[in-house]
């Protein structure tokens, strides 16, 4: 068994919620949870974590370089190997935001797309 | 000579309140109105917002700042609204006469039937916090921080101490961690943060960043560039408490220490302020003490959220057109009251008459508790929650029927917990 | 490198910066070494920016003397320099009636130093003159030709009428090693080896080392560096005081005063601690607090919640109280321990040991003078006329960089461009006051940062804040 004190996000309240796992790392309990929100999001940040991720990369000839998002939030994981392939990465203009800048970004299944249009 | 333009409305500033006005006025009628920006591109400060979690109340789903603003730019562009962007204001007076200048324009004076400030808030400098120490290179307010890293690709520094854990630090310490700068701490005064908890747990704990509740900078060290700060853990009173000095070495100072409407235009028109929220006072229709002056977004209040900016700039859009059809309410208006533990409410005086939703920041953090509105002794409204802060405006919504007939200062006030 | 001139001066402060100007009218060669990288670095930007009357100083000393022949000349020179001056007046005040002796001596010390325009003002006139003072004033001196100039734009346009007339200028080169040679002097500056026929130190706080450098023992001076910490208001709408206001002085100086600025702000301090360290110019909480507490004496009223900045200065305080100035040894001049009031003096001296210095090189007179540089009046400033004009002449004036003090790109890119220009962001804010106001360059330094690169052909991460390695930002995301 493990336990994890986690804080809650879905409102100013903030519980501090301690879930804990049984040795195949399943949720066994929550406590310190005030509404069902939180229980359910407890599930969510232990088991599979995930954030979007923003960034802005350089555009080749922009003095402003271009503002991306993750199409979906991607495992919390994965965040800083993101931030990697977004410094690997050379862009051109035009961009039209929504575009997408680099598909299946570390092999997650999501896009990072273009959140303004460039040129 | 000068040539003084005509025009209807001028709207002072093209951020999300501007833009938000000015469309929700042509979609009123009127016509003939200009927004002034000082930008090159509309949008104000979501521009350098790339984060996500904006429009969640608006749309209902969670966009980043420059997307956010594309959707009013969008709008405002389908509606044929002229913005002057690159386009500086450097005066407005009580008779409603705007001077602006811009490179393409020269100086230009607008003599307008109504006035929608709009120009938003700034931070507050370290110069106001008075702390001392040296004057090195290093210190910056967290959006100056944000401008350089999102909108120049330059970052300020690589050892960061953060002051203020206001939501534009807290979403800086996750951004400068992202870009490969250590944050090593954020340091709070207040016992409780002024952010949002979600930004709590996503910009500091995902990346262990220790925050430091009822603590402050104390000195600040560095010849040349920042070389170290000191920070101490302050008693009740928010005094320095000798002995729990923590020296970081760092080359970076970002300040989050709050937002003041940025209300020098105002003032200069005659325009009422009020300490409470360094804004005006305004009536329910946003209309300012200055006859056909209306204000909204942050330069009235410092919001939380945008999308409530959206929504009440749309209002203060509506009103203004109203008044340019003559149509403004002219009864007595009804004062608004802080009461206990309640801070800044919005609008500070109304006329009995329609719905209208209050505003307001509790003074600290309430939990089970209540929000009341009552005039006179009598309950108009109240609301109840789990908790109230600091960091989170409460809009208290109040129905017409409820405020017929009332003719005493109306107050709100938070009310503890009853036991039963 | 090694270079020669006639003429070294080390420091470009005031002093240094006023006796390039007034040796530029003769045939010679000047070269002016700063350890910083920008003139009025040092004691020159950090002070109170007073043009004092001169009651103060001791009849018969070289203080009283040059401060009240100084104070004569700034007027004038600050209108043919263009530079900030405004003789508001002064008024000593005394708050409690055992003080009234002390006043009634300043009085009788600012007559014999030849001071005009002194008075002694009573209770209730006084309150009617400045109605925000403590009412328990009891009676004050008032000195009306007590003025308040921007210490630092004087400094910058004496250094840039200076370099119009073929002065040179080295920056970051501190003096490490002075020493005589057969024909004047060897001085180590830097990385450069400078050969002078004369030297003229006028090196603030750290003149004293040079001249230990160059004198015997018993001739050795030593200067006690005394900080004083200031805070700095925004510009209110209306003044809450039309003069300075100082209170009595004790034995560590004139005391804390209150006074606006010559752009408008109001000042309070200085404190005056006795440090070790000369360049130590950190504000610290005790000091601040002290500040404040002592300027409420004078104004009940004070409040920091107008704070834009607080700042310490260092003053060169010489331990036996006089300035040392004059030609201490064959072929060096000298301005030691030249504290205040050393910027209301620096004129004065420069003007007579300039003159003296061209004599004892039998120096010719130039036939032609260039004239001086003159900043065009600042925008913030201008009737609506004016910025109208202002931008058909230049469109630059219409992009606002700076909108807590109204500054614009053009009087950004004039401040780069002048004769000895801004390197540096706080350079730019000296100059033309961008990132002077409420916001301290929240909104504008990113964008004085990009024009700096820009003006000066370099990239943005090479721009500083100030001197040496006071980099702004660390590299590229």
């Amino acid at each position: 068994m493990t336990e994890r004190v986690i804080t809650c996000i879905n409102c100013p309240m903030g519980c501090r919620m301690t879930v804990s796992l049984n040795d195949a790392g399943e949720v066994v309990s929550v406590t310190g949870n005030t509404c069902k929100r939180g229980e359910k999001y407890a599930h969510q940040e232990v088991t599979a974590p995930v954030r979007m991720v923003t960034a802005v990369v350089p555009v080749a000839g922009s003095v402003c370089p271009l503002s991306v998002k993750t199409r979906e939030p991607i495992p919390k994981g994965k965040i800083f190997d993101c931030m990697a392939a977004l410094r690997e990465l050379k862009l051109n203009a035009p961009i039209r935001a929504g575009e997408t800048v680099l598909p299946d970004v570390c092999g997650t299944g999501i896009d990072v797309i273009a959140t303004r249009s460039v040129g | 000579m000068d040539k003084i333009i005509q025009k209807d409305l001028v709207i002072i500033g093209g951020g999300p309140a501007g833009l938000a006005a000015g469309i929700a006025a042509r979609e009123a009628g009127v016509e003939d109105l200009v927004i002034l920006e000082r930008e090159h591109q509309a949008g104000g400060i979501l521009r350098q917002c790339i984060h996500n979690g904006f429009g969640l109340h608006r749309y209902g789903e969670e966009l980043t700042g420059p997307e956010y603003a594309a959707r009013d730019i969008a709008r405002a562009e389908e509606l044929g609204l002229d913005i002057r962007c690159d386009t500086t204001v450097l005066s407005v007076d009580g008779d409603r006469r705007v001077t602006c200048v811009s490179k393409a324009d020269g100086l230009t004076v607008y003599q307008a039937g109504a006035v929608v400030l709009a120009m938003g808030c700034r931070e507050r400098p370290r110069g106001a916090l008075g702390t001392p120490g040296t004057r090195c290179a290093g210190i910056y307010t967290a959006g100056a921080a944000q401008k350089f890293v999102n909108l120049e690709g330059l970052m300020p520094g690589k050892r960061v101490v953060i002051l203020g854990s206001g939501d534009i630090g807290l979403i800086m310490a996750r951004r400068m961690t992202l870009q490969g700068a250590k944050v090593l701490a954020c340091v709070e005064l207040m016992p409780f943060s002024s952010g949002l908890n979600r930004n709590i747990v996503q910009c500091l704990h995902d990346y262990d960043i220790p925050l430091y509740l009822s603590h402050t900078v104390t000195d600040i060290r560095g010849r040349e560039r920042l070389e170290g700060v000191t920070v101490m853990r302050v008693g009740p009173d928010r005094k320095p408490i000798p002995g729990t000095e923590i020296e970081f070495d760092c080359d970076t100072l970002l300040l989050s220490v709050g937002l003041i409407p940025e209300n020098e235009l105002s003032q200069r028109a005659g325009v009422a302020l009020t300490p409470a929220t360094s804004g005006a006072v305004v009536d329910d229709d946003l209309q300012t003490s200055v006859p056909g002056v209306f204000a909204c977004g942050n330069v009235l209040h410092v919001h939380d959220l945008v999308d409530f900016v959206s929504d009440e700039s749309f209002r203060a859009g509506r009103a203004a057109a109203a008044f340019l059809r003559g149509e403004t309410p002219t009864g007595e208006t009804v004062e608004v009251r802080d009461g206990e533990g309640v801070r800044g409410t919005v609008p500070q005086r109304l006329r009995p008459g329609r719905d209208v939703t209050l505003m307001f920041r509790p003074a600290a953090v309430y939990q089970n508790a209540s929000a009341v509105v009552e005039s006179d002794g009598v309950e108009l409204a109240r609301k109840r929650a789990l908790v109230f802060t600091p960091g989170e405006m409460v809009a208290l919504p109040v129905k017409a029927e409820k405020l017929a007939g009332v003719h005493a200062p109306i107050t709100v006030r938070m009310e503890a917990a009853k036991h039963d | 490198m090694r270079r020669e001139t006639e003429i070294l001066i080390i420091g470009a402060g005031v002093v240094g910066c006023a006796m390039a100007r007034v040796l530029s009218r003769y045939e010679t060669e000047i070269l002016v070494a700063e350890r910083m990288g920008d003139v009025a670095e040092g004691a020159s930007k950090a002070n109170s920016g007073i043009v004092h009357a001169g009651f103060d100083a001791k009849p018969g000393t070289d203080k009283a003397r040059l401060n009240v022949l100084g104070a004569k000349m700034y007027p004038a020179l600050c209108a043919e320099l263009n530079v900030p001056y405004k003789g508001n007046g002064a008024l000593v005040v005394a708050f409690q009636e055992e003080d009234r002796a002390t006043i009634e001596k300043l009085y009788d010390q600012g007559q014999r130093n030849g001071v005009p325009g002194l008075r002694i003002v009573e209770r209730e006139e006084l309150l009617r003159m400045e109605p925000n003072l403590n009412p328990s004033a009891v009676c004050a001196l008032e000195a009306s030709t007590s003025g308040i100039v921007s210490p630092y734009e004087l400094v910058y346009a004496l250094a840039d009428h200076a370099a119009l007339n073929g002065v040179a200028f080295a920056f970051n080169k501190p003096v490490t090693r002075v020493e005589r040679t057969e024909n004047g002097f060897l001085v180590r500056a830097g990385e450069d080896e400078i050969a002078c026929r004369v030297l003229v130190n006028c090196a603030g706080i750290g003149s004293a080392e040079i001249h230990n450098q160059l004198h015997k023992e018993e001739e050795k001076l030593k200067l006690i560096p005394r900080r004083g910490e200031y805070h700095v208001l925004d510009h209110p709408e209306k003044a809450p005081f039309e003069r300075t206001i100082f209170q009595c002085p004790t034995a560590m100086g004139k005391g804390v005063l209150v006074t606006p600025t010559a752009h408008g702000n109001i000042l309070l301090g200085p404190t005056a601690e006795d440090i070790a360290d000369g360049t130590d110019v950190g504000t610290t909480a005790g000091g601040l607090a002290d500040a404040l507490e002592k300027a409420r004496l004078t104004w009940p009223g004070v409040s920091t919640r107008t704070e834009v900045t607080n700042f310490a200065g260092i003053r060169a305080h010489e331990v036996k109280g006089d300035f040392i100035v004059g030609e201490t040894a064959p072929g060096l001049w000298e301005a030691v321990g030249f504290e205040s009031p050393g910027l209301t003096s620096a004129p004065a001296l420069a003007e007579e040991m300039g003159a003296a210095i061209a004599a004892s090189l039998q120096l010719r007179k130039k036939e032609t003078i260039a004239p001086p540089y003159r900043k065009a009046k600042p925008f913030n400033e201008m009737t609506d006329d004016e910025r109208r004009e202002a931008v058909t002449a230049d469109p630059l004036n219409g992009v606002l960089i700076c909108r807590c003090e109204v500054v614009t790109e053009a009087e950004i890119r004039a401040a780069i461009r002048r004769p000895v220009g801004a390197r540096t962001v706080d350079g730019v804010k000296r100059r033309c006051r961008a990132g002077m106001g409420r916001c301290q360059g929240g909104f504008c330094a990113p964008r004085v940062v990009e024009i700096l690169a820009e003006e000066l052909g370099l990239p943005m991460t090479a721009i500083c804040k100030g001197s040496g390695d006071s980099y702004m930002l660390t590299g590229e995301i």
